[in-house]
C-alpha cells in the first residue's frame, strides 16, 4: 500500500479545479439557501448555461473569449428571472421543484441529437478555451509546494479561480453585514413577517437568485476550462448535490463554510478513493468484496454515510453556530 | 416644538373621537364621524365555504377597536385581507382615503398599516436589535448596489438604532438587545413583534391576538403598551378573544360571526347585547366561578399535571 500516492492526490485535490468549482457553485448555494432559504435544487443549471454559454459563443457564435463568458453570465441571469417569476411568489418547494427538473431539461437539451451543430450534442464542445490559457503569463514549468505540483495551464487557472473566490467571499461578507443581507436572512426566517414590514420579500428573493446563479455561472466556466470541454452528462443533479454536500459541511450560512467545506469535500473524496483503490491494489480488501471496478461506486456509498454522521454529531457544518440550531428546537 | 405639537393634536382628536363614538348608533356598519379605513362588500370564499361578508365597516380614526368572535367567525381572514395577506373574491376597501383592495401586503405596510400575527413571528436567528432595525422603512443600505457602500448607510442606521432603542426600553427589551429573538419567550415575542411594527412608523395598528400565549404578569404591560398607541396618535385595531382585555381597553367592538359583522358598538353596549353574548361569547363567559368550583378545577387541573409527570418518569 503506498500511502505517499494517497497524501499526494489527496493534498494536490485540495485546491484542485473541483474543489475550485465546487467553492464556487456552493458560494452560490450559500447565497440562496443558506442566507436567504431559497431551496435551489438546481444549481448545476447555472453551470449548464454558462458553460454552454461559453462553449456555444467561442465555437458557433466565434465570439471573442470575454464576450463569450458575459453571454454565459447573461444566460444565468435569463435563467434566474424564467425560475424565479413563476415561482418565487409560491411556497418554498416549489422552486425546488422547478429547479431540479429545469437543471436536468437544459443537459438533456444540450445533449439532444438535433441540437449537435449548435452544442455538439452527446459528444459535447472542445475547443473553447484557448482564448483563456493564451492569457496565461505563467512561463511553462511546473508549479506547487512539495509533492503537489500543476502545470502552467492549471496554476493558471487556480490561480484565477481562488482570487474569484477570495473576491466573492468578501462580496457575500460586506452585503451579509448590510441592511440588504439582513433582509435577506429575515426572509429565510419568516418571509410573512418581512412583507408585513413593508419590504418586497420577491424582489429580494429574485435579488438573491442572480446573485447566487452568477456564482453558479462562475463555476461553471471554471469546471469547462478545466477539462477544455464541456461533457453534457457532467452536469448532472450529482453536481448540485456535490454543492449542497460541501456547503452544508463548511456550514451553510456562513462566509467560509462553503469554501472550506468544498476543499475538504473534494480533497476528502480524492482520499477516499486513492485508499481504496492501494487497499484493493495490497489485497488488503479481498477481491471476493470489493474490486478496483467498485471502487467509484463505493467511495459514493462511504460518501453518504459521513454525510449522515456529520448531521447526526455536527449538523450545524464546521462553522455553523451549534445555539442557532437549539433556536429551531423550540 | 411641533413634532410635540402635533402628537399632541392628535392625542386630542383621538379623545374627541372616542367622545364622539358614544353617541353613535350601536349597529353593524354605521358610519363613524373619521373613519381611516371604510371595507365595502368585501368576500372571501374557500371552496363553498364563506369565510367572509362584510356588508360595510367603518374603523375610526385615532381609536382602539376589537374585534371579536367565536373561532372561525373569520376575524383573522378579514385581517389577511385588508393587510394584502390574501385576496378577497370581491369587495373593496380604503385606507386614509385611498383604495387599498389588491395592494400587495408590502405596500399595505408601507403605507402606514402594519399588522402583527396570531403566532408570533419573531425571525428567532436574528438578534432582537436586528428584528427592530428591519421594521424601519427606507433604508438606504437596503438597495443592492448601496449595500456595497457602508458610508452611504452607516449614518442612517444610527439613527435607525437610536429609535430602536428607545423602543425596546420602553417594552423591557434592551437588556436582550444582542440576544437570538428565537432565545425569548413567548411573551418577549409578543412584546418584541409589537415594538417591531411600531419601527415602521404606522397610523395604523392592526394586533391578531396579541395576548394570546402571554402570561398574566405580562399582560397588564402589554395592555399599556397597547394604550400607548392610541395615546401616541395610532389607530389600532385588534383581534382578541379575552373579554376583560376588550372591555379594559377598547373604544369600540366590532362582533364578526360566520364571516358577517354582526354587533358593533361601544364596548358595554355590546357585552351587555344578550344575543351577542349567548349566540357568539357562548352563555356563561362571564359568569364568576364559585369558591368550590374553583377547588374543584384546581384539583382537576393539579391530577393532570401530576398523570404528566408520572408518565413522563415512567417513560
Amino acid at each position: 500500500m503506498d500511502f505517499g500516492v494517497i497524501l499526494t492526490n489527496s493534498l494536490t485535490a485540495l485546491l484542485n479545479a473541483e474543489a475550485l468549482y465546487l467553492a464556487l457553485a456552493a458560494l452560490g448555494l450559500n447565497i440562496h439557501f443558506g442566507y436567504t432559504g431559497l431551496l435551489n435544487f438546481g444549481q448545476v443549471g447555472f453551470l449548464t448555461v454558462a458553460a454552454y454559454g461559453l462553449g456555444v459563443g467561442v465555437t458557433y457564435l466565434d465570439l471573442p473569449f470575454f464576450a463569450a463568458i458575459l453571454l454565459g453570465l447573461g444566460l444565468a441571469v435569463l435563467l434566474a428571472l424564467l425560475l424565479g417569476i413563476p415561482t418565487l411568489r409560491l411556497r418554498a418547494d416549489y422552486l425546488a421543484i422547478v429547479t431540479i427538473a429545469s437543471s436536468e431539461v437544459l443537459r438533456l437539451v444540450a445533449r439532444s441529437a438535433a441540437l449537435r451543430d449548435v452544442t455538439g450534442g452527446s459528444a459535447g464542445i472542445t475547443g473553447f478555451a484557448d482564448g483563456f490559457y493564451s492569457l496565461n503569463p505563467l512561463p511553462a514549468g511546473r508549479y506547487g509546494i512539495g509533492p503537489v505540483d500543476y502545470n502552467e495551464s492549471r496554476m493558471w487557472l487556480l490561480l484565477v479561480g481562488w482570487s474569484l473566490v477570495v473576491l466573492g467571499s468578501i462580496l457575500v461578507f460586506m452585503l451579509m453585514r448590510s441592511p440588504w443581507g439582513r433582509v435577506l436572512k429575515a426572509i429565510r426566517e419568516d418571509e410573512d413577517a418581512v412583507r408585513s414590514l413593508g419590504k418586497n420579500v420577491v424582489g429580494y428573493k429574485m435579488q438573491s437568485l442572480i446573485l447566487g446563479g452568477l456564482f453558479g455561472a462562475l463555476a461553471g466556466f471554471v469546471f469547462a476550462l478545466a477539462n477544455s470541454s464541456i461533457q453534457p452528462d457532467n452536469y448532472s443533479t450529482l453536481l448540485t448535490f456535490f454543492a449542497f454536500t460541501a456547503m452544508i459541511l463548511g456550514g451553510a450560512g456562513r462566509i467560509l463554510g462553503p469554501v472550506i467545506g468544498a476543499i475538504i469535500f473534494s480533497s476528502f473524496f480524492t482520499f477516499l478513493e486513492n485508499l481504496l483503490v492501494q487497499a484493493v491494489r495490497a489485497e488488503y480488501i479481498p477481491t471476493s468484496i470489493l474490486d478496483s471496478n467498485q471502487v467509484g461506486i463505493v467511495r459514493f456509498i462511504l460518501v453518504g454515510v459521513l454525510l449522515m454522521a456529520l448531521m447526526i454529531f455536527r449538523p450545524q457544518g464546521i462553522f455553523g453556530d451549534k445555539k442557532e440550531l437549539a433556536l429551531d428546537a423550540r | 416644538m411641533p413634532a410635540d405639537q402635533t402628537a399632541d393634536h392628535r392625542r386630542l382628536a383621538g379623545m374627541a373621537s372616542a367622545a364622539t363614538l358614544e353617541q353613535l348608533e350601536p349597529r353593524p356598519g354605521v358610519p363613524k364621524p373619521d373613519p381611516i379605513l371604510i371595507a365595502h362588500g368585501v368576500a372571501r370564499r374557500f371552496g363553498g365555504l364563506t369565510a367572509v361578508e362584510v356588508d360595510h365597516v367603518e374603523i375610526q380614526r385615532g381609536v382602539i377597536t376589537a374585534l371579536i368572535g367565536p373561532n372561525g367567525a373569520g376575524k383573522t381572514t378579514f385581517f389577511n385581507l385588508l393587510t394584502g395577506f390574501d385576496k378577497a373574491n370581491e369587495g373593496s376597501w380604503s385606507f386614509e382615503g385611498k383604495p387599498l383592495n389588491g395592494v400587495a401586503a408590502h405596500k399595505v405596510a408601507r403605507r402606514g398599516m402594519v399588522r402583527t400575527f396570531q403566532l408570533t413571528k419573531a425571525l428567532s436567528k436574528l438578534s432582537v436589535l436586528d428584528n427592530m432595525r428591519l421594521g424601519a422603512t427606507g433604508q438606504k443600505g437596503e438597495n443592492f448596489f448601496r449595500a456595497l457602500v457602508p458610508r452611504l448607510w452607516t449614518g442612517q442606521q444610527k439613527e435607525i438604532d437610536e429609535r430602536a432603542r428607545d423602543l425596546l426600553s420602553r417594552f423591557k427589551l434592551d437588556a436582550k438587545e444582542q440576544d437570538f429573538a428565537g432565545s425569548l419567550s413567548g411573551g418577549q415575542r409578543k412584546l418584541l413583534e409589537m415594538a417591531r411594527a411600531l419601527m415602521v412608523e404606522p397610523t395604523m395598528v392592526m394586533l391578531d391576538e396579541p395576548m394570546a400565549g402571554v402570561n398574566p404578569a405580562l399582560t397588564q404591560s402589554l395592555l399599556g403598551h397597547v394604550k400607548d398607541l392610541r395615546t401616541q396618535g395610532m389607530t389600532v385595531l385588534f383581534v382578541e378573544h379575552d373579554m376583560d382585555m376588550v372591555r379594559d381597553i377598547s373604544d369600540w367592538v366590532i362582533v364578526m360571526a360566520q364571516g358577517k359583522i354582526v354587533a358593533e358598538g361601544p364596548p358595554d353596549v355590546v357585552m351587555a347585547d344578550q344575543a351577542v353574548i349567548d349566540a357568539y361569547l357562548g352563555a356563561h363567559h362571564d359568569d364568576d366561578l364559585s369558591p368550590e368550583e374553583q377547588q374543584a378545577e384546581l384539583a382537576a387541573g393539579e391530577a393532570e399535571l401530576d398523570a404528566i409527570a408520572e408518565k413522563r418518569e415512567s417513560s
